[in-house]
C-alpha cells in the first residue's frame, strides 16, 4: 500500500462546533459526539481530504478564528487583514451588503436604464436632485460604493477559492483515509453476522471485503483496503464533485464579473431611426446617438447597408371597451440588407428575433409613422420636402407628435409643431384625438411659429424638440388662428402669405383607401458585444458547479469484516461530509447490497440480525447516551407513526 | 358561459376550499397542542430535561436532543395511529382544490390559446397551483402537513386576492411575450417561488422551535405555543428548510440566466438593471447570503432562518409591490 501520510492516527477530537460559544466549551467534552448535519468531527474521520474551508465555516477548525489579535508588525496585520477579508463572515456581511446596495437603483430613476426619467426627477425635485445626484444615487450601479462594495466581494472570492483549489487539486489525488477503529461511534453505523461456510473465518472475511471493495467501486467510490490483525476493512470516499462544483460555481462567478468589465470595452450600441424607402449604413456618422467602448476604434464598425422596404404591424380589431382594441403585435421590419463581397439579400428584423449581421444585432425597438411634408414658398419653389419621424405618444392609439424645422427659403425661419393622428375622431369640444392606430381616417394639424429655430449657432438640438423661446406662435393654441388641419393629399396656405404646406399621400396610384398613405419608421438599435457569449458560457457552467455543489452528496463509507467466534462480524458505516440527508439510506442500500453479493458467493452465510438497525433516519436522534455504545442504538421509543416527524427517508 | 368564465368559476371553488383546508389545518395546530399536553402527562417533564441536560456538550446537539425526546414522547403518549386526523382531512381538501385550480389554469390557457402566465393575475394563479403543487408532491417523500396553515394560508391570501385585484380579461399577448422564453423563464421562477415558500414557512417554525426549544431547557413554565411539541426539532427544520432554499435557488438562478438570455433577445441586452432585474438579482444574492449564513459559525439557526424570511418577503416584494408601483420594462401586469 503506497499510503505514506502519517495523518491516520484516530482523532478523538471534539466535533464541531455549532456557535460562536460552543467552541469555547466544546473543548473538555468527554464524549464527542459524531453525525451532526455534516457538522462533525467523527471519531477516526481523517479529514485530509476534505474540502479547505475559511476558519470560521461551519466545518472549520476555530484555531484561525477571526477573534484573535494580529501580531502588531505590518505582515501581522497585513496577514490577519487579508484572514479577515477571505472569511465567511467576511463573504456573508458583503453578499447582504450588495443585496441592500442594489436596492435605491431601483426606487430612483437609473441614467443607464432610464435617462428621461432622472430628467423628470431632477425637473420634480430640482433641491434634493444634486444631494442625491452626489450620492451617485442616479447611477448606483456605476456608482464608487456600488463598485467597491462588489470588487471587495470578489477580492475575497479570489482569496477563498485559490487555496481551496491548491488543496482539493491535493486532495483529488489522496486516497480515502483509515477505516476508524470504532465506528459503531458513527451516526450511521448497521451490523451484520454471517456464519462462514468452510473453515477458515479469516479468509472469509477477507473474501467479504474484498466484495464490498468491488461493490462499492461500482458505485463510483474510490476505495483503499486498510486490513490489520485486528480484522480486515475497506474505507471509501465519493463526491469529490461537490467540492469541484463549488470551485467551479464561484471561478465561473468570477469568469462573468470579468467578461461583463472587459466586454464592455470592445462593445458599442447605437440608434437610428429609418424612414421606409431610406437606407443605414453602419457607419459612426450614420448614427443619430452611439455609445461604445474604449476599444472600438472609429473604423471597427462592419460596412453594411441595410434599406427599409416596408413594417408590418397588425391591430387587433377596433371594439369599443375592450382592453385588446388597437393592441399591436407581429411587428417586423422588412429590410434588403447589403454586405460588401455579398449579394444582396432580403430579411426581417422583429421583437424577439433580433437580425444578425456581421457580428452585430439588430434590434427592432420602435415604430411610428413618418408623415410626408412639403413646404412651398410664395414663389412655388419647394423649400421643404420630408418624412418627418413622429413620435407616438399613445401605443393604442398612436396619436404621435412631431416637428418640422424649415431653416431656409423663406421670409423667417419657420417652426412647425405638428400632431398625428391616425384614425382622427372630434371630441366633444370640437378638439381632435385618435381612436385607433391604423391609418383610416388620417389627420395632421400643424401649430406654425415663425422666428429664430436657434440652429444656426451650431448649437446641437434635438430633431423632436423646437424650442420657441425666439418665436412667436402664428397658428393654434391662442393665437386666435385655427391650427393648419390636412389629410393626406391636401394642401393648405402657410399663413402671412408665406407660401403653401401639402400633406402628401404616399399611398401608389389607384389606392382606394389610406392604409398606405403614410410611410412608417422603425427606430432600431444595433449591438455589438463579443463578450456575449463568454457571459453565457460561464453563467451556464456557475448553474451545472452550483448543481454539484448542492446535490452530490460527499461522504465516506467503510466495511470492516471481524472474526468474532468463528462467525463473520460485519460493519458498515457511513460519515457524511456536508449536507447529505440520504446517508443513512445509503448505508442501509450498502449493507442490504453486500448481502446480497454474499449470499451469491456462498462463502458465508447470513444469520439474524444481531440488532435492529435504528429506524432510518431517527438516528440522529437517539440520543448522546445511546451513541457511545453501538449495542444500545435501539431506539428506547416505538416507531413513529404519520406525526409530525419528516424522517420517511432518513433526512435531516 | 366561455372557458374564461368557467376557468373563474373554477378557481373560486379552489379558493373556498383551500379555505375548508386552512380551517382543518388550523383545528390540526389546535390538537397538535392537546396531544402535546396528554404527552407531558405521560412523559414527566422531569425526563424531557433529564434527557436534555444529559446530553453531549455541543450547544446543538443537546437542543435537538431535547426537541425530539419531546416529540417523540408526544407520539408515545398519544399513541394512536389516528392522530392528527385534521391534517389528513386539510391535506385531502388540498389536494382537492388542486384539481379545481389546475383545471381553473388549464380553462384559462384554453381561453387564451398560450400558456396561462402572461399577466399579474396569470403569474398569480400559476405560482400559487405550483405551491400547492409543491407542497403536495413533498408531502409524498416528508411528512410537511404541519406547514398546511402557512401554505394553504398564503395560497387562499395570494389567489383570492389575485383573482379579486389583479383580474383582466384574456388579450392576445404583446410582442415581446411571444417567446419560448415565457414559457421556461416565469414557470421556473414560479417553481423557485413555490419552493422559496415551504423554506420560509419551515423557517418560521424553526425559529418558533428554537425559542421553545431554549425555554425547555431553561426549564421556563411556558414554553410557547404547545403544537410545537409535535413538530421536528428547529435543526431537522432548519436541515429541510435548507433543502427547500437550495432547490428554490437553482431555479432561480435559472431564472435570472433564462431572463437574460430573453431580455438580450427582446431588448437588446442582457442586463440592464431594470427594476425587475434588479428585485430578480436581490432575492439571488440574499438567498446566496442565506446558503452562505448556514455554513458560518455564528450565523447557521435562528439568524441564517431569518435571512431566509427575509428572502421569501422580497420574493413576495418583487411578486407584488414592484409588479404594480416600480416603474421598468416589465410592464406586464397587466393592469393600468
Ligand atoms: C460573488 C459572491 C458569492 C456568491 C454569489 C456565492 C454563492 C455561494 C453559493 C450559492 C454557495 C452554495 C453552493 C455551494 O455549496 O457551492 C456558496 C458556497 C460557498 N461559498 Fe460562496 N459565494 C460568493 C462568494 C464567496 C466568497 C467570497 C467566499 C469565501 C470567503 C465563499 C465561500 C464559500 C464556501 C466556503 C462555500 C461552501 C459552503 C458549504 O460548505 O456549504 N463564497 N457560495
Amino acid at each position: 500500500m503506497s499510503n505514506s501520510r502519517s495523518d491516520t492516527s484516530v482523532s478523538e477530537a471534539p466535533d464541531g462546533p455549532d456557535g460562536p460559544d460552543a467552541s469555547a466549551t466544546v473543548q473538555q467534552a468527554p464524549e464527542p459526539k459524531a453525525g451532526k448535519g455534516g457538522s462533525e468531527k467523527a471519531p477516526g474521520a481523517d479529514r485530509s481530504t476534505d474540502p479547505l474551508r475559511p476558519s470560521d465555516h461551519i466545518d472549520g477548525d476555530s484555531r484561525g478564528d477571526g477573534v484573535d489579535s494580529p501580531k502588531l508588525n505590518v505582515v501581522g496585520w497585513l496577514r490577519w487583514g487579508w484572514r479577515q477579508l477571505t472569511s465567511m463572515r467576511t463573504a456573508l456581511v458583503l453578499l447582504l451588503i450588495l443585496a441592500i446596495a442594489a436596492i435605491p437603483g431601483s426606487i430612483f430613476p437609473q441614467r443607464m436604464a432610464d435617462p428621461n426619467g432622472v430628467t423628470q426627477w431632477k425637473a420634480d425635485h430640482p433641491d434634493l436632485f444634486p444631494i442625491l445626484d452626489g450620492m451617485q444615487l442616479f447611477d448606483v450601479y456605476l456608482s464608487a460604493w456600488f463598485s467597491a462594495i462588489y470588487l471587495l466581494l470578489f477580492l475575497s472570492l479570489v482569496g477563498c477559492v485559490i487555496p481551496r483549489i491548491k488543496h482539493h487539486l491535493k486532495a483529488l489525488r489522496s486516497r480515502p483515509p483509515r477505516t476508524p477503529v470504532r465506528l459503531g461511534r458513527l451516526d450511521d453505523h448497521r451490523e451484520a453476522v454471517r456464519t462462514v461456510a468452510g473453515s477458515d473465518a479469516k479468509a472469509a472475511a477477507e473474501h467479504s471485503i474484498a466484495i464490498a471493495e468491488k461493490q462499492l467501486r461500482a458505485l463510483r467510490y474510490r476505495v483503499e483496503r486498510y486490513d490489520d490483525k485486528r480484522g480486515f476493512s475497506v474505507s471509501a470516499e465519493r463526491g469529490y464533485a461537490r467540492e469541484t462544483g463549488n470551485l467551479l460555481f464561484h471561478l465561473a462567478l468570477l469568469g462573468v464579473l470579468v467578461s461583463v468589465g472587459v466586454g464592455g470595452s470592445f462593445a458599442y450600441t447605437g440608434q437610428r431611426v429609418v424612414v421606409q424607402g431610406t437606407s443605414f449604413v453602419n457607419t459612426l456618422l450614420d448614427y443619430s446617438s452611439m455609445n461604445r467602448g474604449r476599444f472600438v476604434s472609429d473604423d471597427a464598425l462592419a460596412p453594411y447597408r441595410m434599406t427599409l422596404d416596408s413594417f408590418d404591424v397588425t391591430y387587433q380589431p377596433f371594439e369599443q371597451g375592450s382592453p385588446s382594441s388597437g393592441m399591436a403585435g407581429d411587428f417586423s421590419a422588412n429590410v434588403t440588407v447589403s454586405e460588401p463581397g455579398q449579394k444582396e439579400h432580403k430579411d426581417e428584423v422583429r421583437v424577439n428575433h433580433p437580425l444578425g449581421i456581421a457580428g452585430d444585432r439588430v434590434y427592432l425597438l420602435g415604430n411610428g409613422y413618418a408623415p410626408t411634408i412639403t413646404v412651398k414658398n410664395a414663389k412655388g419653389d419647394v423649400v421643404f420636402h420630408d418624412s418627418v419621424p413622429f413620435l407616438p405618444q399613445n401605443n393604442s392609439t398612436m396619436m404621435s407628435i412631431g416637428i418640422v424645422k424649415v431653416a431656409d427659403g423663406l421670409p423667417e425661419q419657420l417652426g412647425l409643431q405638428g400632431f398625428f393622428y391616425p384614425t382622427s375622431a372630434k371630441l366633444t369640444t370640437g378638439a381632435l384625438t385618435s381612436v385607433y392606430p391604423d391609418l383610416i381616417n388620417p389627420t395632421l394639424t400643424l401649430n406654425v411659429f415663425a422666428g429664430d429655430l436657434g440652429i444656426d449657432d451650431g448649437t446641437p438640438r434635438s430633431v423632436y424638440v423646437l424650442d420657441t423661446g425666439s418665436m412667436k406662435q402664428l397658428t393654434g393654441g391662442k393665437t386666435g388662428t385655427k391650427s393648419i388641419e390636412l389629410a393626406p393629399g391636401e394642401t393648405t396656405a402657410l399663413p402671412n402669405g408665406m407660401g403653401t404646406i401639402t400633406f402628401d399621400n404616399e399611398a401608389p396610384k389607384g389606392a382606394k383607401d389610406y392604409t398606405q398613405s403614410v410611410k412608417r419608421y422603425v427606430s432600431l438599435q444595433i449591438h455589438h458585444d463579443p463578450s456575449e457569449q463568454w457571459v453565457l458560457v460561464f453563467a451556464a457552467l456557475a448553474l451545472l458547479g452550483l448543481v454539484l455543489a448542492l446535490f452530490v452528496p460527499r461522504r465516506r463509507m467503510w466495511v470492516k469484516a471481524t472474526v468474532v467466534d468463528g462467525a463473520v462480524h460485519l460493519e458498515y458505516a457511513g460519515l457524511a461530509r456536508g449536507e447529505d440527508p440520504t446517508l443513512a439510506a445509503a448505508v442501509e442500500d450498502l449493507r442490504d447490497g453486500h448481502a446480497r453479493l454474499l449470499d451469491a458467493d456462498g462463502a458465508t452465510a447470513a444469520i439474524a440480525e444481531p440488532d435492529r438497525a435504528p429506524e432510518t433516519g431517527s438516528d440522529t436522534e437517539t440520543g448522546p447516551d445511546a451513541e457511545a455504545d453501538p449495542e444500545a442504538a435501539t431506539p428506547d421509543i416505538s416507531e413513529p407513526d404519520d406525526s409530525g416527524r419528516t424522517d420517511k427517508r432518513g433526512d435531516r | 358561459m366561455n372557458f374564461d368564465s368557467l376557468s373563474i368559476l373554477m378557481i373560486w371553488t379552489a379558493v373556498a376550499i383551500y379555505a375548508a383546508a386552512f380551517i382543518a389545518y388550523a383545528f390540526d395546530l389546535a390538537k397538535r397542542s392537546q396531544v402535546a399536553v396528554d404527552a407531558k402527562v405521560v412523559v414527566p417533564e422531569r425526563e424531557l430535561v433529564g434527557a436534555a441536560v444529559g446530553g453531549s456538550a455541543a450547544s446543538s446537539g443537546r437542543v435537538a436532543g431535547a426537541g425530539s425526546k419531546a416529540e417523540t414522547g408526544a407520539a408515545a403518549g398519544a399513541g394512536a395511529p389516528k392522530r392528527f386526523v385534521m391534517a389528513r382531512i386539510g391535506t385531502s381538501l388540498t389536494v382537492l382544490g388542486f384539481l379545481f385550480h389546475l383545471a381553473g389554469e388549464v380553462l384559462r390557457g384554453i381561453a387564451a390559446g398560450r400558456v396561462p402566465w402572461s399577466n399579474m393575475y396569470e403569474f398569480s394563479m400559476t405560482g400559487t397551483l405550483l405551491i400547492i403543487a409543491v407542497y403536495i408532491a413533498v408531502n409524498i417523500w416528508f411528512d410537511l402537513k404541519y406547514l398546511g396553515t402557512f401554505i394553504v394560508g398564503l395560497v387562499v391570501v395570494l389567489l383570492g386576492g389575485a383573482a379579486t385585484g389583479f383580474y383582466v380579461e384574456v388579450v392576445p399577448l404583446a410582442d415581446p411575450l411571444k417567446s419560448v422564453w415565457l414559457v421556461i423563464h416565469v414557470f421556473v421562477a414560479s417553481l423557485g417561488t413555490a419552493f422559496f415558500a415551504l423554506a420560509f414557512a419551515l423557517s418560521v417554525f424553526q425559529l418558533m422551535q428554537a425559542r421553545r426549544e431554549a425555554k425547555v431547557l431553561a426549564e421556563a413554565p411556558k414554553t410557547g405555543p404547545r403544537f410545537l411539541a409535535t413538530l421536528p426539532s428547529s435543526e431537522r427544520l432548519e436541515g429541510l428548510a435548507y433543502r427547500f432554499a437550495t432547490v428554490g435557488f437553482i431555479f432561480w438562478t435559472f431564472t435570472l440566466i433564462a431572463g437574460s438570455i430573453w431580455a438580450n433577445d427582446a431588448w437588446g441586452r442582457y442586463w440592464g438593471f431594470d427594476t425587475k432585474e434588479t428585485w430578480t438579482f436581490i432575492i439571488w444574492v440574499l438567498y446566496a447570503g442565506y446558503i452562505h449564513a448556514r455554513a458560518t459559525r455564528g450565523w447557521r439557526g435562528s439568524r441564517s432562518a431569518w435571512l431566509s424570511i427575509v428572502g421569501f418577503a422580497a420574493v413576495l416584494f418583487n411578486f407584488t409591490i414592484v409588479n404594480l408601483f416600480f416603474k421598468g420594462l416589465h410592464v406586464y401586469s397587466g393592469l393600468s
